[in-house]
């Protein structure tokens, strides 16, 4: 079956170019802010969305995605109101693909059948759980895949030929490569050896390749989707929510547009690449 | 409900990693391969009689080992019940059981050619031990210790520096041994190449639960010895205070076929199970995800996990060992826990009767041991670990009684 998230991608390769996926967290800095910026995003440039599900452990995320999980826990954020989000938005737009971003205990504890009854109800296209990789597949990856929800796998530099098959084995929507060791937020990725990785990732699969972790500007992320499919921004988007919140870090009349001020330039970029061929 | 009891309970993990439900590899792409170079390298070691040998020789050599088991007559005639012997883990190079797990880490580190190492702490008794084999063996140690246990633990902290180690401050979440765990793996998805993990307690993604256990083992294979000859028949039970884990694992594993024996394991209860304030897993917690297993935590109903509290830094986590959690849904083990007073109480208690000052960690054990041994008969053989001293609670004990102690 297609998804949003294929057919997204499909649209993209016509217009032969590279999208901009845009990373906000779910209730960040509150619920009402969150789904403001949420709606906003696809007007602004975003191609598709990927919503942090907020977890007090974010073990593979820095500091700026950590904050902004304790920023939306603070004000009462949880799984069921990130899903009640996902429906409000779906109500206002049927095309752009929302991807849900996080950690399996919220899930788990969520119930995994129950989890994927309602996040397809809502509307949520595809999933990216950290702390899941093929080892543990079972436990949510073939659930999702049978339910109809697309399971993106992240690959990484540690993924070597010879595990890629593995990893890719049950991945589905895309693939997000992750640009360097480390947690999101760091340093910018050396974009010469993202266009090799992409390249070697496509030797192994005809899913897209989306590239993240680092990318914080119009001219990264430019020299990003010459060789990808899709450019990830995540630790920098997050990063002007907090900048635009008053002392008390409540949501200011700039936070909306500090968010998608910075997603517009970032689809200039991206839609500003020439694209090597990367099919 | 019938619990189905395997033939055997040493036999776990399986292949993946899991006890039962528990277990598991649950961690980011990043590490997946790392995690899976050490079970390989941890497996040839294993299999490798000269790794043995090794160990071996750094275990009587440097370690001191074997510990004692002493018969603590002053502890037994007071409590009026239950023969009672110390597991002197305490007397251990470096101050507690952790060593016993460094050592097989760190030699398993060099095996493997990296030379950087990192490690977590909650009362500092794990970075300690990994700073001083570091030390011994010239290699990096960064260890990340949470902001609060650096100020409730600072005699650890300057053990560290002095060893040469570089500790570092953890400002996230609630600054213990949890959010100091979450930065010790940040760091090591950052830097995968040289770094060697050195995981502190029976937690983590598989292999780690096996092999700390596996390094710990030597207490509960010693102690099996050492009461053979002094009673000629095995102990009655067994006590051992849980955090994580690694000390009641060490000394509860060999004995696991041995049904007849009683096993409890004690947790810390902090102000108690009804305050929320406490760091109970099994008793107050339920099953959940973190950290890359599967296993008992603290947590709300979101799934958010929660802090834990206890007097004690090295009990201050929300999960434990998933082995542990295995043991309990199998009915092999009994989980207690101690609250902060009954641990003072025990502390004072043990320090007056036996000349020896417990760790907080291991007064939660022995608090256990003044309920349990009176109701036993004299001849009913109990074996508690004194898993760590107490010099380095000496301060923070003396701050709970009001400078009186």
């Amino acid at each position: 079956m297609t998804t949003r998230i294929d057919r997204r991608f499909a649209a993209l390769r016509a217009e032969s170019r590279a999208g901009l996926v845009t990373f906000l967290t779910a209730g960040d800095p509150d619920a009402e802010t969150s789904l403001a910026i949420l709606r906003a995003l696809p007007q602004a440039g975003a191609d598709v969305v990927e919503l942090g599900m907020p977890f007090t452990d974010p073990m593979a995320d820095g500091p700026a995605i950590q904050a902004s999980s304790q920023r939306a826990l603070k004000t009462g954020q949880t799984l069921r109101k990130t899903l009640a989000m996902v429906r409000t938005f779906r109500a206002g737009d049927d095309a752009t693909p929302i991807v849900l971003m996080g950690y399996y205990n919220p899930i788990y504890i969520y119930g995994v059948d129950r989890f994927l009854v309602d996040a397809r109800e809502a509307g949520v296209d595809g999933l990216i759980v950290v702390d899941l990789p093929p080892e543990e597949d079972e436990e949510l990856c073939l659930p999702a895949l049978k339910a109809g929800l697309n399971f993106i796998r992240l690959a990484t530099p540690t993924t070597d030929d010879r595990r890629l098959p593995a990893v890719l084995a049950n991945t589905s929507g895309f693939v997000y490569y992750v640009s360097i060791t480390g947690i999101t937020g760091s340093a910018a990725p050396d974009t010469g050896k993202v266009t090799g990785a992409v390249a070697r990732i496509k030797r192994h699969t005809a899913l897209p390749v989306c590239v993240g972790f680092g990318v914080r500007t119009a001219e990264h992320a430019r020299a990003i989707a010459e060789g990808a499919d899709g450019v990830v921004v995540g630790s920098a988007l997050v990063d002007a929510v907090r900048a635009s919140l008053d002392d008390e870090g409540r949501a200011t009349r700039a936070t909306v547009t500090a968010v998608t001020g910075l997603v517009s330039a970032l689809a200039a970029g991206v839609r500003g690449a020439r694209r090597v061929a990367a099919e | 409900m019938t619990i189905q009891q395997p033939n055997s309970f040493r036999t776990g993990p399986d292949e993946r990693g899991h006890f039962g439900i528990f277990g598991g590899r649950f961690v980011a792409e990043t590490l997946m391969p790392l995690i899976l170079d050490l079970e390989k390298a941890y497996a040839e070691a294993k299999a490798d009689p000269a790794f043995r040998a090794e160990m071996d020789g750094y275990l009587s050599h440097y370690v001191g080992r074997p510990s004692p088991l002493y018969f603590a007559e002053r502890l037994t005639e007071h409590l009026g019940g239950a023969k009672i012997y110390l597991k002197r883990e305490e007397l251990n190079h470096t101050g507690s059981h952790k060593v016993n797990n460094v050592l097989g880490q760190i030699l398993l580190a060099r095996r493997m050619g990296k030379k950087r190492i990192i490690a977590e702490t909650g009362a500092g008794m794990h970075g300690v031990a990994t700073a001083t084999l570091c030390a011994r063996f010239g290699l990096e140690c960064i260890v990340y210790m949470g902001a609060v246990d650096v100020e409730r633990q600072k005699p650890n902290v300057f053990r560290m520096q002095m060893l040469g180690a570089e500790v570092r401050p953890v400002q996230s979440g609630a600054k213990t041994l949890k959010d100091a765990m979450n930065e010790a793996l940040r760091d090591w998805v950052t830097h995968v190449g040289a770094t060697f993990y050195c995981i502190g307690t029976v937690a983590g993604p598989h292999p780690y639960p096996m092999m700390v256990r596996d390094f710990q083992s030597i207490i509960g294979h010693e102690t099996r010895e050492q009461i053979l000859a002094a009673e000629a028949r095995l102990p009655d039970s067994l006590v051992a205070c849980i955090g994580g884990g690694s000390n009641a694992m060490g000394l509860f594993h060999p004995f696991l076929d041995d049904r007849a024996v009683e096993i409890y394991g004690v947790e810390a209860a902090g102000h108690g199970l009804g305050s929320g304030l406490h760091a109970a897993s099994i008793s107050g917690g339920r099953p959940g995800v973190l950290h890359g297993n599967r296993t008992y935590l603290l947590m709300d109903d979101d799934g958010q996990i929660q802090e834990a509290h206890s007097i004690s830094a090295g009990l201050d986590y929300p999960g434990v060992g998933p082995e542990h959690a295995w043991l309990h849904s199998v009915g092999r083990a009994t989980f207690l826990s101690a609250t902060d007073d009954e641990a003072l109480a025990a502390f004072r208690l043990l320090s007056r009767l036996e000349g020896i000052i417990p760790a907080l960690e291991s007064a939660h054990a022995i608090a256990k041991v003044i309920e349990l041994a009176p109701m036993k008969p004299k001849d009913h053989l109990m074996v508690v670990n004194l898993s760590g001293r107490g010099d380095k609670d000496i301060f923070s004990v003396a701050e709970h009684l009001g400078g009186k102690l």
